[in-house]
């Protein structure tokens, strides 16, 4: 259920552009990962190549490789939607489909894989709601506008759509940066539990957040504003955030840039 | 949480073990292209049905179910239905482009054929069927000046409306008129020419013209205002409902009260949009035929006076043209819809360009 | 209606308004020409300098919102007025009618005794707009979709523009190109489709061909497909990117994405569209007054010269009809007024329920 990510000399481009260079970079599973580092950094553009979602963009492109338990997701033959329903995502703003009803939502990944039956989509809507925490609060609810529910409750929403169609890998891009402490809290704590089902990789800019769930950070920065984002340093979070090796980490951690 | 559903009889749905498909080759669109095209020349020649026509409509069926047939085969369902889809999505832009391509070819070709000094510079006054000459001189002077009358009335008109539904109005009544608003602009233009008919023709025209009903240039301005009104009201509106809310409520903390409020800082603000509303609204009511016809009546002289007697238009002439039986009626009536739609595109193209800037420097 | 926000804006102003007025008493006259750059300025004089601020400013204000209340008033008279008006002119000629107005097959109000039936040109006019929305709406929404989201973002914009502009061609122009140009193909067609299809009823008869339901349908269809693709391709931009990237994220293919993201969000809009479409349609004149056999009778046929529409009669029969022939046709108008006015009702409520469960999502 969860595997092993790893990314070796990845570039990528909006256009002309150089976003991030040659990023090298090994996710075990079953783990949480954070990618902290200051704005335009590339940590998103980092994320978003993981699951070949930086291409969806006009004249954004990518090289190098990126394997997922040693298979090249960029290789010619490879078919991106497998690659992303093995690779799931969750955004910066909650983005439920307006739509649809939360049930909808919820087992919209599982009707686009062809799964049609009424009880298997209960099931699978109800075991995907209740590991996003969120069962309780909408189980009375399924079939009103997912659009309708508190920003956390959407966001939770966007997490049980992206588990139900059991993903190796769940990308979070910024997930609780559009809301409230009580609601990012909520996040957290399923990012706990998740993580024994699943690879979680996370980009945020809130260091305490960073510190709080993840096992293992990665820190990108740039030089200057125009310059492609590198990683710095990659280390178990404790070390990172007690005794950084790298200089430019410790000056970020502290406070004194970025 | 998690430990209360434990039957997994949800295996993981259609999660790929392998993330290679089989993928077909590139060449595989193109063969079956070819393959289809020929079976389709067998079939349509094979039993003599048709001409070349036939087979290219018949090869592009065929060449959509073998496509979907080959990645159903090769790729599986969804893929196959993705290429189908946008194979089909293709085609209705070919499809679509041979008509309108063809529309502005004949407009352009055949409208050029009279595109001289003469066809601007006189009238049809005179011009009998033998005649090769002639112009739309009076036609455009007619559509010039209907289509101004229509604007000053429509716009002061059409932007207070705008303003009592988004700053003053509430409640039922103002419900109601946004909804009329929008029962107008659905009014097709024979109805609006109709009602001017009945109403300004008919009763009130004879109270001027010793008790006969007369047509007018004004007349044909009143029907147009009919159609221009609802879509200069729904534009004004919706630039104004755009106007931040920030921007009056500094005018109001100044102290500045609300209908100068509304002068001069919303509706300037507004106004790029509503200009490029109020261009749009002209070139619509430029291009209006059926109004003109029923109630200006046309003519084949020049009449600058919009308030009395016949007047044409220039589509009017159009129209008018094309009924003609001279056979060189038919190069006037393209060389004026060529005119026209000239007239309608730089309207067209100057309104959009207004609104682009105007989103740029927003 | 409308006391709370215009009583809160004349209350903060009234209040510095007084404190000013002590200072510098001239300024009471000076209401309306305050210059922008100083509200109050102390020069005027006019007012003589007695009268009470409050009451003065409540002038203008009040005076300004009368303005704008009745102009939006306005709307709500020219509807009622056309309504009234075509009531009144029809209903004389419906009484002369010697015949059943609703099931007549004919139209000869200008004889001694008036025989007319609004029947077969209602039937005409459904037929030939529903065959064209037929034609129309697949076609525009894969254009629409090409240009949103299959084409490169340049070429996309391009055409895009290029679409708005044939939607604001008059239709004058495409019934003269359907008259002039497209009839031949059609008739060949038309004969072919006789040939081996004649067995349908549909394509039977023994000609002549070409001028018929099927030529005035396709002029139509290709008159409202720029209209129906620009308005649904704005729709189909306006989905958020977020949610494309949702369906995208959960390894939709694009056709799925588009079906999971962006056809449901636009769904509002592309009903609104092909109304719109459907308005046009039902209320074009000239194009099918140009292209239509013009003929009375009820027949599904759609390759034989013949059909009618209600819009094209009046047009056609306008020129010789006499007073009795006018109300006639005023009262066909007023039928075909009803026809859109359902229709756009129909829709509207349509796009408020879906719009309500997408709002009040949100």
């Amino acid at each position: 259920m969860a595997k092993r990510v790893e990314a070796s000399n990845v570039t990528a481009y909006y256009g002309g552009f150089k976003a991030i260079e040659n990023i090298n970079l090994t996710v075990e599973p079953k783990t949480v990962t954070a990618l902290i580092g200051p704005s335009g950094c590339g940590k998103s553009t980092f994320l978003r190549s993981i699951n070949r979602m930086h291409e969806v963009l006009p004249g954004a492109r990518v090289e190098g490789s990126l394997t997922i338990d040693d298979q090249d997701i960029y290789d010619r033959d490879v078919d991106v939607t497998a690659v992303r329903r093995m690779i799931g995502m969750v955004f910066q703003r909650p983005n439920p489909f307006p739509t649809m009803s939360i049930f909808e939502n919820v087992v919209a990944g599982l009707k686009l894989n062809g799964v049609r039956k009424k009880s298997i989509l209960d099931e699978a809507a109800e075991k995907a709601l209740r590991s996003a925490n969120l069962w309780d609060e909408v189980k009375d609810r399924l079939g009103k506008p997912g659009a309708g529910l508190s920003g956390g409750q959407q966001q939770r929403l966007c997490i049980a759509r992206t588990i139900a169609v059991e993903p190796q890998v769940v990308l979070m891009d910024e997930p609780c940066s559009a809301l409230d402490p009580i609601s990012t809290l909520a996040i957290e704590d399923l990012m706990f539990q998740l993580k024994d089902k699943f690879t979680i990789i996370i980009v945020t800019h809130n260091m305490q957040q960073a510190a709080r769930v993840s096992d293992r950070t990665a820190f990108f920065s740039i030089e200057k504003t125009g310059d492609p984002g590198r990683l710095i340093e990659y280390d178990n979070t404790q070390k990172i955030f007690s005794n950084p090796s790298v200089k430019k980490t410790e000056d970020y951690i502290t406070g004194r840039f970025g | 949480m998690t430990t209360t559903v434990t039957s997994h009889r949800t295996r993981p749905p259609a999660q790929p073990t392998s993330l290679r498909g089989r993928r077909l080759p590139w060449y595989a669109a193109p063969a079956i292209a070819v393959a289809a095209l020929a079976l389709a020349a067998g079939i349509v020649y094979g039993i003599d049905i048709g001409g070349p026509v036939l087979v290219v409509v018949l090869g592009a069926i065929l060449y959509l179910v073998g496509l979907f047939a080959a990645a159903n085969a090769v790729e599986g369902r969804r893929s196959a239905r993705n290429r189908t889809w946008s194979a089909l999505i293709h085609s209705a832009f070919v499809l679509a482009v041979l008509p309108l391509v063809s529309v502005v070819w004949t407009l352009v070709s055949k409208g050029t054929e009279r595109l001289d000094g003469n066809f601007f510079q006189t009238s049809m006054n005179n011009i009998g069927a033998r005649d090769a000459n002639g112009g739309a001189y009076h036609a455009i002077v007619g559509t010039l000046e209907q289509v101004g009358i229509a604007t000053l009335i429509t716009v002061p008109l059409g932007v207070l409306c705008a303003i009592y539904i988004v700053e003053y109005g509430r409640g039922k009544f103002a419900f109601a008129i946004r909804f009329f608003v929008d029962v107008m602009t659905g009014i097709p233009s024979i109805v609006s020419g109709l009602f001017v008919l009945a109403f300004w023709v008919l009763i009130v025209s004879p109270w001027f013209n010793d008790g006969r009903p007369s047509f007018s240039g004004f007349a044909a301005a009143l029907a147009l205002s009919v159609l221009m009104l609802p879509t200069i009201v729904r534009s004004t509106e919706e630039m104004l409902r755009l106007v931040p809310a920030p921007l009056r409520e500094g005018a109001y903390a100044l102290g500045v009260p609300k209908w100068k409020t509304i002068l001069r800082v919303v509706l300037p603000t507004a106004l790029p949009g509503i200009v490029t509303g109020v261009m749009l609204a002209i070139a619509r009511a430029a291009g209006e035929t059926a109004p003109v016809l029923l109630v200006a009546g046309g003519g084949a002289a020049i009449n600058t006076n919009p308030f009395e007697n016949n007047q044409s238009s220039l589509s009017l002439f159009v129209y008018q043209q094309a009924g003609d039986a001279s056979k060189y009626a038919p190069a006037r009536a393209w060389t004026a819809a060529l005119t026209l739609v000239a007239l309608v595109l730089i309207l067209t193209i100057a309104a959009k360009l207004l609104a682009r800037r105007n989103r740029l420097s927003r | 209606m409308g006391e709370t926000p215009h009583r809160s804006a004349d209350a903060g102003t009234g209040g510095t308004r007084v404190t000013q007025s002590h200072e510098w008493p001239a300024v009471l006259g000076a209401c309306g020409r305050g210059t922008s750059q100083h509200p109050f300025p102390g020069r005027a004089g006019l007012g003589g300098g007695g009268a009470l601020p409050r009451s003065r400013k409540f002038g203008a204000e009040r005076a300004f919102r009368g303005l704008t209340l009745a102009a939006g008033t306005a709307v709500l008279v020219i509807i009622a007025a056309i309504a009234i008006f075509l009531v009144a002119k029809a209903v004389p000629a419906l009484r002369a009618n010697t015949e059943n107005f609703w099931s007549y097959e004919g139209w000869s109000p200008n004889d001694p005794q008036p025989k007319f039936g609004i029947g077969t040109l209602a039937f005409g006019t459904v037929l030939s707009s529903a065959l064209a929305l037929l034609i129309a709406v697949p076609v525009a929404l894969g254009i629409a979709l090409y240009l949103s989201h299959y084409a490169p973002r340049r070429l996309g914009t391009a055409l895009g523009f290029l679409v708005d502009l044939l939607a604001a061609v008059p239709s004058v122009v495409f019934g003269l190109w359907g008259r002039d140009v497209f009839s031949s193909p059609v008739r060949d067609f038309s004969v072919w489709l006789n040939q081996h299809f004649g067995w349908i009823p549909l394509f039977g008869g023994d000609g002549p061909f070409g001028a018929s339901i099927m030529l005035g349908a396709l002029v139509l269809a290709i008159m409202v497909l720029p209209i129906i693709t620009s308005l649904s391709r704005e729709v189909f931009l306006q989905t958020p990117t977020a949610n494309e990237e949702a369906a995208l994220a959960l390894g939709a293919t694009r056709w799925e994405m588009l079906r999971t993201a962006v056809l449901p969000y636009g769904r509002p809009g592309i009903i609104a569209a092909v109304m719109l479409g459907l308005g046009r349609a039902l209320g074009e004149t000239i194009a099918l007054a140009l292209t239509l056999g013009i003929t009375f009778g009820i027949s599904f046929n759609l390759i034989q010269n013949g059909g009618n529409t209600i819009a094209a009669n009046i047009a056609n029969a306008f020129g010789e009809a006499n007073e009795t022939g006018r109300g006639a046709l005023i009262a066909s108008g007023l039928v075909l007024f009803t026809i859109t006015l359902i229709v756009n009702i129909t829709a509207r409520a349509i796009i408020y329920r879906r719009r309500e469960f997408t709002e009040s999502a949100a």
